[in-house]
């Protein structure tokens, strides 16, 4: 489980990111960033609040736009490209805050994640997230902004899910859920990259879960990658103990 | 009674009128959140360029009438929409960034520019144009007052109200009007779904043209007469309408539309016409003391 299937490893990563600056007006968000991401791998970013996590997940969408280095994506130097088009990549998204239509309807948010997408695939995609998240089937008429802070945070993944996704990005699933809930989306995204071979990056306060879930992980602290390594070193590490499990789990 | 039954006719004509330009102030609002005060001018320019296309065709012997009619309002629908793209690309875009009243002079400039051109390029004097849909049916008739709806006014309501059916669905149906209503509540989701903001909100101003063009047209058809200000009243009228029924809300728009061509009609036939205006707005301040969002606008409240 924590190496990724070696038969669809290619040389070159699915996400490589390499020296990127991010700044918003004058404030430097991120410096000089070296990440990436494998096919068929769960990736996990850790850091303390206001590290640059989210801004690296949007960064990567091309907003903001990272003034320096690289973002290559499934062979394609995407850093300049605007975000509708990075999207179409194959990129999907769940953003920080959910940012769930909350004047639509929960259907027509999934509609919505399946914009990109052939419409004939829809009534299949639809199908296949509705058995990952049953809630969201009874509450499909209701609209978004009515949901359950943890219903809104699944509708955030089923949507992006709808999107059929080479790279899903997940800006931290679990924050609002209970330990439950919780536990539930990460076995879900487990077994979807187990079976689906589904690549993931996720950012995490929730490190405890986050490293037992990914293949590797990085850690990020004002800006910079500090650490990286295999999810289960990391556990082990003293700092990553001190500064992000301890006291959480 | 009669006379009530008839002004009930002339009036919602007149509201459909409204509503037509009303849904184009309403939209643009809905997706920029700033009023388009181009979108007056876009209806003027639209009747001129109705009149204009309608003479061309006639003079190129194109006789028979329905057909004729059919050309000018696809004609002038196509170009009155290059129109509202232009005032997007000109007056919004460049400040979408900038501050929120940047916009604002900008729009008011357009609708200067438009005016002045219209002004310069067809003259200050108001054009005329002969009746061209004439008839009518007589509802009934009683101690001699005839209570009756022409052709035109048939015409009007109809191609209004298919209008509006057509276009509630594109909105609620299709994807295209979920992408515009996505980048109504937040772009920047929209943009992660894949959707291409600039020209959702391009196709916006489009659309609003288009149906201020049609408004434009049934107009000139049912006036005969226009000239280079009748965006300007109309305009204030429709976005009083738009303002009426909630801003940014659709339903809002075509309700507010009817509210404010019945008001006018019927506070000309009853009270005195000079003051149709003043019955129209007094309404829309009277609606909004007590409900600031307009009738059918939606106060937001929102789990964040
Ligand atoms: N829109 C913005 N404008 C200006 N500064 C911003 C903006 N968004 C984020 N920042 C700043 O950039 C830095 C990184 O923010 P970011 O949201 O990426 O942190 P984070 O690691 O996701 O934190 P958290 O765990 O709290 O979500 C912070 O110092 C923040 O104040
Ligand atoms: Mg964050």
């Amino acid at each position: 489980m924590s190496q990724p299937n070696p038969l669809l490893e290619t040389p070159e990563p699915l996400l490589e990111i390499k020296g990127v600056n991010s700044f918003y007006g004058k404030i430097q968000a991120l410096r000089t960033v070296d990440l990436s991401v494998h096919r068929g791998e769960i990736v996990t970013l850790i850091g303390a609040n206001g590290a640059g996590k989210s801004t690296l997940m949007m960064t990567i969408c091309g907003k903001p736009p990272c003034r320096d280095g690289t973002i290559r994506f499934d062979g394609r130097d995407i850093h300049a490209l605007p975000m509708h088009e990075i999207m179409r990549l194959g990129i999907a998204q769940s953003p920080e805050g959910r940012r769930i239509f909350g004047r639509m309807s929960v259907l027509e948010n999934l509609q919505l994640g399946a914009f990109l997408t052939d419409p004939h695939h829809f009534e299949e995609d639809l199908e296949r997230v509705l058995q990952l998240f049953p809630v969201l089937k009874e509450r499909s008429g209701q609209r978004g902004g009515t949901l359950s802070g943890g219903e809104q945070q699944m509708l955030a993944i089923a949507r992006a899910l709808m999107g059929r996704p080479k790279l899903l990005l997940l800006d931290e699933p679990s924050l609002g859920l209970a330990p439950l809930i919780v536990k539930q989306i990460f076995s879900i995204l487990k077994e979807l990259n187990r079976t689906q071979n589904l690549t993931v990056f996720l950012v995490e306060q929730n490190a405890w879960h986050a490293l037992h879930l990914a293949h590797r992980a990085y850690v990020m602290v004002n800006g910079r990658i500090t650490l990286s390594g295999k999810g289960s070193e990391l556990l082990e590490k003293e700092e990553v103990r001190a500064a992000y499990l301890e006291g959480g789990q | 009674m009669e006379y009530f039954l008839q002004q009930l006719i002339n009036g919602v004509t007149l509201g459909s009128i409204y509503g037509l330009i009303a849904i184009g102030y309403t939209m643009v609002y809905g997706i920029i959140g700033m009023i388009n005060f181009a979108h007056g001018d876009i209806f003027m320019v639209s009747s001129f360029i109705s009149l204009i296309v309608f003479l061309a065709l006639l003079s190129l012997g194109l006789t028979f009438i329905p057909l004729a009619l059919f050309l000018v309002l696809v004609i002038s629908m196509v170009i009155t929409a290059a129109y509202g793209w232009t005032v997007e690309r000109l007056a919004y875009r460049p400040l979408r960034d900038s501050f929120r009243l940047a916009p604002l002079i900008t729009a008011i400039g357009m609708s200067i520019v438009l005016q002045n051109y219209v002004q310069i390029a067809q003259g200050a004097r108001v054009k005329p144009l002969p009746p061209i849909i004439k008839g009518s049916y007589t509802l009934m008739e009683h101690d001699g007052f005839i209570v009756q709806i022409s052709n035109m006014q048939i015409i009007i309501i109809l191609t209004t109200l298919i209008l509006m059916l057509g276009f509630s669905w594109l909105i609620s149906r299709t994807s295209l009007g979920r992408s515009q209503r996505a980048c109504e509540q937040d772009r920047t989701m929209a943009a992660l779904l894949g959707v291409n903001v600039d020209r959702t909100i391009s196709l916006t101003f489009v659309i609003g043209a288009a149906l201020a063009s049609v408004a434009g047209f049934m107009y000139l058809l049912y006036y005969g007469v226009i000239d280079f200000y009748i965006g300007f009243v109309a305009g204030i009228k429709a976005f009083t309408a738009a303002v009426l029924g909630g801003i940014g809300s659709l339903p809002g728009a075509m309700l507010g539309g009817l509210i404010i061509g019945l008001i006018e009609t019927f506070w000309s036939a009853y009270f005195s016409i000079e003051y149709k205006d003043v019955a129209a707005f007094a309404t829309l301040a009277i609606v909004l003391i007590f409900m600031p969002s307009g009738l059918l606008g939606k106060p937001e409240v929102e789990k964040v």
